[in-house]
């Protein structure tokens, strides 16, 4: 029971990082919820695939690519920022055109 | 096994989503976000599908893909940073 609900919650994660990718205004914003998508929806999801399944050698599989996404997600998001703000990409401001 | 069908139908639907801002991004880096998210999606939904089916060997292939897409996309950064090779 407690699996299906991390499962629900990574479910809702996805899907309204998915909405904020699409409605978004800017570089900067867009990549803040791709990010939250990426940590928190495929934490819960695969945790609670990890619970339903109980702990073998499949579980601890999805162990370790639980924990090589939790390591690389921050690493692209900062490498994506990083190029977009040496090249001159101005944040969005409340007002302004854009 | 009904709820593993759920699972993988919004993984799937939500990942068609996002090939919106892959196509339609104004900007190079809209579009490299996009397929960084849709590349996390198709892991999770290659994991979810191993369940589905209990084959192993599509968890190794989710780890392969995972390696190969953080790979790419900091190639990609790096490469649109300099801007080819007219850095100033």
């Amino acid at each position: 029971m407690i699996a299906y609900l991390f499962i629900f919650l990574g479910l809702v994660f996805i899907f309204f990082g998915t909405i904020g990718i699409i409605r978004f205004p800017d570089i900067y914003t867009r990549l803040q919820t791709s990010s939250k998508c990426d940590a928190a929806g495929a934490t819960a999801l695969l945790v609670g695939l990890i619970l339903k399944e109980g702990l073998d050698s499949f579980s601890l599989r999805i162990l370790t690519i639980l924990v090589f996404l939790l390591l690389t997600n921050p690493v692209s998001s900062h490498a994506i920022a990083r190029s977009a703000a040496i090249r001159g990409i101005k944040p969005w401001r409340k007002g302004k055109r854009g | 096994m009904t709820a593993m069908i759920f699972i993988i139908t919004i993984l799937g639907l939500t990942a068609s989503l996002t090939l919106y801002r892959v196509i339609f991004g104004p900007t190079p880096w809209d579009r490299l976000i996009a397929v960084n998210l849709i590349s996390s999606k198709v892991v999770m939904l290659m994991v979810s599908t191993a369940i589905f089916f209990e084959r192993r060997i599509y968890l190794d292939v989710a780890l392969v893909y995972a390696i190969i897409g953080f790979v790419s996309i900091i190639a990609i950064s790096k490469f649109l940073e300099g801007e080819g090779t007219n850095r100033k």
